[in-house]
Order: C-alpha cells, then structure tokens, then sequence
C-alpha cells in the first residue's frame, strides 16, 4: 500500500503493476473521461512488451491523433496493426516483444457480429440494410459500450495474444460498459420484445401484418404517437434481429463470463480531481462487489510532492514579502542579466506568487488521496508532464512510472 | 470578435467532452443570469446528477425546484418527459397504467433511434416556449448538456424523427421543436473546453460535426481553466537567469533552500501554460467563435464559491 498523504510516491515495489501484466492476459482500465485513460493503457502495454515480452495489444477507443499516428495507428480500424520496430527504436526501445494496436470501429463490429449470427446471409443483409439498423448501432446507448467487450472477446478468444491492454469508451455512467453484456442478453431475452413482436409474427416472419392490434392499449397509444407504418418498421426489425437470439445472448454471457475470469484485471485509472476520484471510487467499489478483481489505481497527471514541501512554502512566502530588497540586492550582486531590480522585483514575486497557487492544488490533491479508500495492492503515480505525450518516447516516460523506475531519458 | 449577448437568448445548449467542467460553467452561467434579473431553470440530460453540487444543493428531480434565489433545477427523465407529454398533447390520461405502458414505451424508445433524444429535447423545447409565451416561472433555460457527439444526436431528434416517421402528432410536434432550436434569437449551442489536446481535438469535430448536421446557431467557446501566463519575454529571461546554478546559490542563502523547488515550482507553470497555449491557438483558429476565458482556480474548495468566482469571470468576459 502506498501511503496516503505522500504525494510522488512512485518509488513503490517496482514489481506491482510489471507483476500484474506478467500475469493477466487482460488489463481493462476505465475512468471517467479526461483522466488520460488512452495514453496509461498504451504505456502498460508498451512496457510489457518491451520489458515482459510477447504479443501485446492495445484494443483503444478513440486516441490523441499524435498519439495515434506515434503508434502508427493512422487510419486504421478493427483491424490489430504491428507498431513498427522503428517507432521503438527511434524511441531508444529494444522490446523483448511485440507492440500491436487497434482501433475500435464500432458500426465495422456490430456488422461483423449480425453477419456472424444471424441465422442465414438473406436475413444478415436485411438486417444491415434497416435504416432503423443503422440508427441502433450508432446511437443506441450501450453500443459502444458493448462492442467494445464483445471486440475484446473476440481477440483474446483468436488466442493471438499474450496481453490485451483494453481502453474502454467513455461511459455518460462509469459502469456501463460491464452491465452492456447483460443488458444486451436481456434486450434479446426480454419478454417486451417478444410482446411487442407478437402480433406481427402471425402469418410467417417476413412481410408480417398487423392483427388485431386494436385490442391492446399499448399499440392505440403507441400508433396515435408515432403512426403504424412506424411502428410496424420497428417489429420487422426485431423479428429479423431476434433470430439471432441465441447465439448473441451466449456470446454476451460468454462476454461476462471473460470480465469476471481471473485472467482479467481493471485498472482504474484517475486524476487527483474531486470528480474524476468521485468516479474512480464508485469503480473500485462497484468492482468489488460484482468480484471483478481490481488489480491497479493509476493516479495521473499528479503535481510533484516539492510543492508541499515546508522549506519551499517559507521561500515563496520570503519571495513575496521580501521581493522588493531581494531583487535590489540581486541586481547589486551584478549577475548576468538581473540589472533591473525592479524587475527582479516583479519576477520573484510572481515565482513566489505562482508556487503558493499550485501548493493549494498540490494540497488538495494531498488530500483527496487521503480519502481514497478501497485500495487495490497496487497504486501508481504517474506525475503531470509538461508537454503533451506525443510519441513513443513520451508513453515510455509514462511507462517508466507506472513501472515504478526512473523514466527513460 | 464581439461578446455574444448570451444572456438576451431563451436557451442555452452547454456541451463538450467530459470532464471539462461543463456543470461548473453552465451553474455558473446560470448564477451569472440571475444576478442580472433573469429567471433561469437549469435542465440537467446528462445523468449524473450533480449540477445541483454547485449550488450546494441536494440533487433534484423531474419537477422543478428552486436549488439558489432565482435558479430552477430539474434533472431530466425520459420516462416522465413521456408521462408529461401524454398528458399535455393527446389528452391521455395517464394513470396507473402507466408502469408497464413506460417500460414498453422505454423499451421501444430505447430501440427506436431519436425517440429518446426528442423526448430530452422535446421537454426542454417545451420549456423554451412556455417561457417565450410567458406561461413560465422562468425566462431563461439553460441546459447541461450531454457529452459532445450525444449531442449532436439530441438536438438532431426532431430532424431525424421526421425523417422516419412518416405521420402522426409526433411528426407534428417535431416541426416547432426544430424552428425553435433553430432561431438565433433564441437558441446558442455553446462548448466548454481546456486547453488541453483530447478536449480541443473533440471541441473542433464537434463544432464541425454540428456545423454539417444541424442548424443550430453557436454561441460561444467557454475556455476553462486557463493558467495564468506568469511572465512577459523580458521577465522570462530575467527568470531564467535566477535559475542558473549560481543565481539559485544566491537566493538560497537569503529565503532559504526551498527556494528551488518554488523555482521548479514556477518552471513548471510556465510549461504547462506554454503546452495549453499550443491547443489554445489552434481551437482560436479552427472554430471562428467567440471564445470567453475562464481562468484556472487555485482554489481550495468546490460547490457555491467555485461557482460564483467562474460566474465572475464568465460577466467579464461578456462584458457584463
């Protein structure tokens, strides 16, 4: 356990997270959004294939452009890409392993799931060709929640890979995308549907009509709102989509099964932001209870443990009070470009000025660590950079903290 | 480019990528609203249900309630969006039924694309009018919007329902919904962004992606929490002279050895700021709105203050 209040504390065992990936062949990190979700999951999976070896993808959602195109992952889809040997080498890599990653194209995954279970080509093409189809798969709530695990699946069932480090979509609620599975096998169970197919399925599947829908209220209320044509599109569309049932709830149980095996860990990934750990609390909390296992907290993007640092508060503070003599005595002490007291004056003051601003953030964030319960064994600081990760180099520097070592220089 | 007269309109859209601190700027805009007179109600699609934090308030639901002095809050509901819109346009009346009838209707306005999102916008719309005609207890909406790409989704309802539904009171209802959400003297459609890579990239596409697909007018930019820049050119290099070895050696003797780390303290300010203003540039180059800065707060607390300080900078910024 790291020990709370001691912000910097990235000198952990260096073995945790490394551990961890040596022995899961899934990493699923979620947060909410903003935390730098995308940048920690391509930096673990860069560093086990660099420093653990074998064939190690990351399965991202939507990345940075630069960080896309540093992966050389621009323009591309579903389907898994080598990242070039060169793009790690240029970044003074030599990887034990292999580097691979995808893109998620959720309308190319759910094409591939219709056509893979639906019970015939005819019915497939029908189904893809719905406009109401086309509607679902880009708008329906849990689409990409549920494409991106059922992608995940997929893959690791090819057995292709060693480690499958998954970035998860960004959920309006956090867990959505572990209830998706579920909910998808319900959507397809549900009595309801079945119910609201019913009277079109007399007469044969295709080219159904409407009988005796009069008699129920819930169509009089439904046909007054939104008009029969509309309505009948929609129960032809179930109807098609329903004879996939089958194999579309197995396939979700199967989905669920996978996130619960002990192959398989979460990475909760955070800032030290009250929002963002609200969030990452409810994770952790939320993953206990459905006994998924919580293998890492990544703290990201943390200001350095120097700016609550006692000695340092007192000289900022001396800075500001004293700026005025300071920066005469400065300018007397004749040094290479300090001539100018007052504007030695000024420049200390705002030095002075600036560190007390962000000791306050640095404070907060001190203490929102303090309230982070739940632990998992294993918490990583990964400090704020000043530049933008923009290449292979910069995930290494990431890499480096979430490996517990000095980062690569 | 001029400030845009945000608070003269009906409606106000706030989107943009999670964790932007979207509630923050719209209860603060909702805060900066009352202060000058309007009566405001604040709708809440986004599910988390916490706006009413900013006004230290316990959440809210369905039915309006007063969260500060001239700020209404609801948080939105599909389900009682529906009940509400059963009884005010078709006359049904809605009683016990209603259970499995809204599981039913959910189930299908889960399925059936749009018929979610017009049921969120089509409350909101509603609001808007009665406002207008002056049957409301407020004059203002505003409204903390779902994540960029959502929204797109929701603002496009009534377009795409009429697309698919071919008649009925639904088709009818959606063609107000749409001159309404269209009118620019009514309706501005605003983003909330840092100045950091992810939210600008998305506030770009968004602006592109609503510029192709609605008709929405825009309002504003809300860049939020930017640095302070601590230096001028002259002072940098003045700075950077008291960094070296020498200079450090100096300044320890006289305010003590801390006086490196509030050294790397500002080094670090000054970068961060520097890799922000880089994504600042090109938003400012790309969107071609007006764009209102909100400053980074060093601040210890969250709720009401928070509120109030973003509130204050959103006036002048608009010239208020």
């Amino acid at each position: 356990m790291s020990t709370p209040g001691a912000p910097g504390s990235a000198e952990r065992p260096a073995g945790s997270l490394e551990a961890l990936l040596a022995a899961k062949e899934i990493v699923v990190c979620c947060g909410s959004g903003g935390v730098g979700k995308t940048s920690v999951a391509a930096a673990a999976a860069l560093g086990a294939a660099t420093r653990l070896g074998g064939e190690v993808l990351v399965l991202t959602v939507d990345p940075a452009r630069r960080l896309a195109s540093a992966l050389g992952l621009a323009g591309i889809g579903n389907v898994e890409r080598l990242v070039p040997a060169e793009a790690l080498a240029a970044a003074g890599l030599r990887p034990r392993g292999r580097l691979w990653a995808a893109m998620l194209d959720t309308k190319q995954s759910w094409d591939a799931l219709v056509l893979r279970h639906a019970p015939d080509e005819e019915t497939a093409y029908r189904i893809l060709d719905n406009r109401l189809y086309h509607n679902l798969t880009a708008r329906f709530v849990q689409s990409h929640d549920y494409i991106a695990m059922e992608r995940l699946f997929e893959i690791h069932e090819s057995g292709r890979f060693d480690l499958v480090v998954v970035d998860t979509p960004p959920s309006r609620n956090a867990l959505d995308f572990l209830d998706a599975p579920r909910r998808m096998a319900e959507f397809f169970g549900g009595r309801l549907l079945r119910w609201l197919t019913a009277p079109y399925r007399v007469g044969g599947r295709r080219g159904a009509r409407v009988l005796n829908v009069a008699s129920r209220p819930f169509y009089q209320v439904a046909d007054r709102i939104l008009g029969s044509q509309f309505l009948q599109d929609i129960a032809e569309f179930f109807l098609n989509f329903q004879s996939m049932y089958d194999g579309f709830v197995e396939r979700a149980r199967a989905v669920e099964r996978l996130l619960s095996d002990r192959r398989t860990t979460f990475a909760v990934v955070t800032t030290l932001e009250a929002a963002p750990l609200r969030e990452a609390e409810v994770f952790c909390t939320e993953l206990a209870r459905r006994s998924f296992h919580l293998g890492a907290l990544v703290l990201n993007k943390t200001l350095p443990g120097y700016l609550l640092d006692a000695t340092a508060a007192a000289a900022a503070d001396r800075c500001v009070r004293d700026a005025g003599p300071l920066g005469a005595a400065l300018a007397q002490a004749g040094f290479d470009g300090l001539g100018d007291p007052q504007r030695n004056a000024r420049v200390l003051a705002t030095v002075g000025d600036s560190f007390r601003n962000f000791a306050v953030v640095a404070a907060r964030e001190a203490e929102l660590r303090t309230e982070l319960r739940r632990l998992p064994e294993c918490i990583c600081d990964v400090p704020a950079f000043e530049a933008d990760i923009a290449d292979v180099a910069g995930l290494a520097r990431i890499t480096g903290h979430l490996f517990g070592e000095r980062p690569i220089p | 480019m001029r400030a845009p007269d945000l608070l003269g309109r009906r409606l106000l859209v706030f989107t943009g990528k999670g964790g932007v601190g979207k509630s923050t700027v719209t209860a603060a805009m909702a805060l900066l609203a009352a202060e000058h007179g309007r009566r405001v109600l604040v709708v809440e699609v986004d599910a988390k249900g916490n706006i009413t934090d900013r006004f230290e308030h316990p959440p809210v639901g369905f039915e309006p309630v007063e969260v500060h002095p001239g700020v209404c809050a609801i948080a939105m509901d599909t389900e009682a969006s529906l009940r509400e819109y059963l009884r005010l346009n078709l006359r049904i009346p809605v009683l016990g039924r209603i259970g499995p009838l809204a599981r039913v209707f959910d189930f299908v306005a889960t399925a059936a694309p749009g018929v979610k999102e017009v049921l969120t916008i089509g409350k909101v719309c509603w609001e808007v009018r009665e406002a207008i005609e002056g049957r409301a207890d407020w004059d203002l909406v505003l409204v903390d919007a779902a994540a960029s790409g959502h929204v797109i989704a929701q603002l496009g309802a009534p377009r795409s329902i009429r697309e698919l539904v071919a008649v009925g009171p639904v088709r009818q209802q959606t063609e107000w919904m749409s001159a309404l959400l269209e009118d620019p003297a009514v309706t501005a459609l605003n983003v909330v962004v840092t100045p950091e890579e992810m939210p600008v990239v998305e506030t770009i596409e968004l602006i592109d992606a609503a510029r192709a697909q609605l008709a929405v007018p825009f309002g504003a930019v809300v860049v939020n929490r930017v640095l302070p820049e601590l230096f001028t050119h002259a002072d940098e290099e003045c700075f950077d002279a008291m960094r070296r070895q020498e200079t450090t050696a100096w300044l320890a003797e006289r305010v003590g050895a801390g006086v490196v780390p509030v050294l790397d303290g500002a080094r670090l300010a000054v970068s961060l700021r520097r890799t922000r203003a880089v994504h600042l540039t090109r938003l400012r180059e790309r969107v071609e709105l007006p764009m209102l800065y909100v400053p980074y707060l060093f601040s210890r607390t969250h709720g009401l203050r928070e509120t109030r300080m973003v509130a204050e900078a959103l006036g002048a910024e608009l010239g208020l």
